[in-house]
């Protein structure tokens, strides 16, 4: 089993109030799947997916990731899992505006120790797969929204990692844009990358496998 | 991750923010400046002392009247307890076996005058010992000697400026000069000497110490300039001076010896806690560069908050951070010191081509040492911002605004 949330549990201490964001979930994700997370906004699945990510801590319960249990493994070794395991893919592209496109997708190569030549040949090479190799030296602000998504799914990937996990990858982008994305998350599954995809929309969710529903922090449906 | 990308990290973010980076340079660019010309300024003042005090002779000791309670202070004028007479100084120069000469001394100042012109000034009376000791060097003519001493004769030694003054382009050997009241026969003229610690030694008029008896009237000393045998007996002729002259005096010490080794080290100690004391101030303003250096790193990491959340969920370290951070603040500290060395070395340079008085010397260990603290500077104020940046919650910096 790639994930295996077991009551899980998570809530935020605020100066006068404790907010319970997620209150016991229990989940499992195999290799391989392709999975969408719905619910309202404020129903947690954003948090989920952080949890999921390792970039978030629980508060309770227990969470296996490739059967490692991570309440074990000190921030280094969480930082060590995301880089060479987990390809995010975040609702606001989150590029370094700065740097220009290959340099972007470049970074997790930076924090695995890949030497600068290996790297721009790794970061060409996964800009080709979003088709954007001739985008490779413009920076975010030159690029649409839907190009400056793939670019950061080429990043997502750059690694090799097991799994994606993209937070409303869509959510910002037009119908057209949508539906490049889409297609590029559906191939990837189909090369054996496990996806998880956080969304409120119905269209998005209706390409996946299966549909994971989260409503005021617990699971309503999908959850076996 | 690799210093390379970590060092090509900062640059990148250095160079993005052109003008800050550079107001932040400044801060350090001129304290590390600062700290080198001062030091300097101070060497090049001790320098200049040591070489000044140097020509005036060698192996000298100074008997001035009057007890003054230090070694080695400046003998401000002849305001004596007691006479300090012309006998004591043959009585040092018999009977002292480490004294090579014992010069009297008698200084006054006159009006010279010739053929309508005439100049107030300094008139020396000194015995033919006196230009050796002194390292004083005659341009036309012959010093004083000895038959001149003996006999009291009426001759003169002019100084450069008195001679251009008083004589201007006349030949000046033979002529006959007016001092106080009597008529006095140029034999030489000095070499041009020039200002030594703000006394114009050219300013002078030399005549024999038994004349210069007669022309004020007195047996009162101004000072017994004493060449010894060497510096090892520096101690010994010392004491041998005290004990002569304590005997001499119904056993009252109302002299005091001055040593010119003595003058220099003293004056190198205190030029030395100046230079110091300046270079601390000078490395103050250093720190407040280090301030700067801090703030403008603690702002750096508020805006790249969100940079700091992507690059941690992309799987940088703490300890990435913390570097990347680290770096950017002393590449920072480091260019503005190498920036702070070239402006400090060349304004002391350049310096004493434009301010005449004010010699330098460039220290290395001053520009070595302004390079390491000013880089030590950069480490020290830029761990707290990078410290904070690296212990960020990777959640919480992807979602600052």
């Amino acid at each position: 089993m790639l994930i295996r949330l077991i009551d899980i549990k998570k809530s935020y201490s605020l100066p006068k109030v404790t907010i319970d964001v997620l209150r016991g979930i229990n989940l499992e994700v195999s290799g391989g799947e392709f999975v969408a997370i719905m619910g309202r906004s404020g129903s947690g699945k954003s948090t989920l997916l952080n949890v999921i990510g390792c970039l978030d801590r629980l508060t309770s319960g227990s969470y296996f990731f490739m059967d490692i249990d991570v309440s074990l493994k000190t921030d280094n070794e969480l930082a060590e899992l995301r880089n060479r395991q987990i390809g995010f893919v975040f609702q606001n592209f989150n590029l370094l505006p700065r740097l220009n496109a290959w340099k972007n997708v470049e970074i997790p190569l930076i924090y695995s120790g890949v030497s600068a030549k290996e790297r721009k040949g790794l970061s060409m090479e996964m800009l080709e797969r979003v088709g954007l190799l001739d985008r490779a030296d413009h920076k975010p602000s030159e690029l649409s929204g839907g190009e400056q998504q793939r670019v950061a799914i080429a990043r997502a990937l750059v690694n090799r990692p097991v799994i994606v996990l993209a937070d409303e990858p869509t959510g910002n982008l037009d119908t057209r844009s949508n539906h490049e994305i889409m297609d590029i998350f559906g191939k990837l599954n189909k090369e054996g990358v496990t996806i998880i995809i956080v969304t409120h929309e119905e269209d998005i969710a209706s390409k996946t496998q299966r549909t994971i529903t989260i409503k005021d922090g617990v699971c309503f449906s999908g959850c076996y | 991750m690799d210093v390379i990308e970590t060092i090509s990290i900062a640059r990148d973010s250095l160079l993005s923010n052109r003008m800050r980076s550079l107001l932040t340079m400044l801060g350090v660019i001129i304290g590390v400046a600062a700290v080198i010309m001062l030091v300097s300024i101070g060497e090049g003042a001790r320098k200049y002392i040591q070489k000044e005090l140097g020509e005036l002779g060698s192996n000298i000791l100074v008997v001035v009247p009057g007890k003054t309670a230090k070694e080695g202070g400046m003998h401000m004028g002849t305001s004596a307890v007691r006479k300090l007479l012309y006998s004591d100084a043959l009585l040092i120069e018999k009977r002292s076996s480490n004294v090579l000469h014992a010069v009297p001394v008698i200084v006054g100042t006159s009006w010279i005058k010739h053929a309508g012109k005439s100049r107030d000034t300094y008139v020396v009376g000194v015995n033919e010992d006196y230009f050796d000791i002194r390292n004083l060097k005659i341009a036309v003519g012959r010093g004083i000697n000895t038959s001149d001493v003996d006999s009291s004769r009426r001759v003169c030694v002019l100084g450069t400026t008195v001679k251009d003054e008083v004589l201007g382009e006349a030949n000046p050997l033979g002529a006959s000069v007016t001092i106080g009241d009597s008529k006095y026969r140029v034999i030489g003229v000095m070499q041009k000497k020039g200002v030594a610690l703000g006394f114009d030694i050219d300013d002078v008029v030399f005549i024999p110490t038994t004349t210069s008896k007669e022309l004020f009237d007195t047996d009162r000393l101004f000072n017994i300039t004493i060449k010894i045998k060497s510096p090892d007996v520096i101690l010994d002729a010392k004491k041998d001076i005290k004990d002569i002259l304590i005997k001499k005096h119904a056993n009252k010490e109302d002299f005091t010896i001055l040593s010119q080794d003595e003058m220099i080290a003293v004056m190198g100690k205190i030029l030395n806690i100046m230079t110091s004391v300046l270079a601390g101030i000078a490395a103050i303003s250093l720190i407040v560069g280090g301030i700067g250096i801090m703030n403008i790193m603690l702002v750096s990491v508020r805006e790249r908050t969100r940079e700091i959340g992507i690059r941690k969920a992309l799987g940088a370290k703490n300890r990435d951070i913390l570097f990347q951070f680290l770096v950017e603040a002393v590449t920072l500290s480091i260019l503005g010191g190498i920036c702070g060395t070239i402006v400090g070395g060349s304004l002391s340079l350049i310096i004493p081509y434009f301010i005449e008085f004010l010699p330098t010397e460039l220290v290395w260990w001053a520009i070595i040492l302004s390079f390491f603290f000013s880089a030590a500077v950069g480490v020290f104020f830029g761990v707290y911002p990078a410290r904070k940046a690296s212990l960020l919650h990777p959640i919480v910096a992807l979602r600052y605004e």
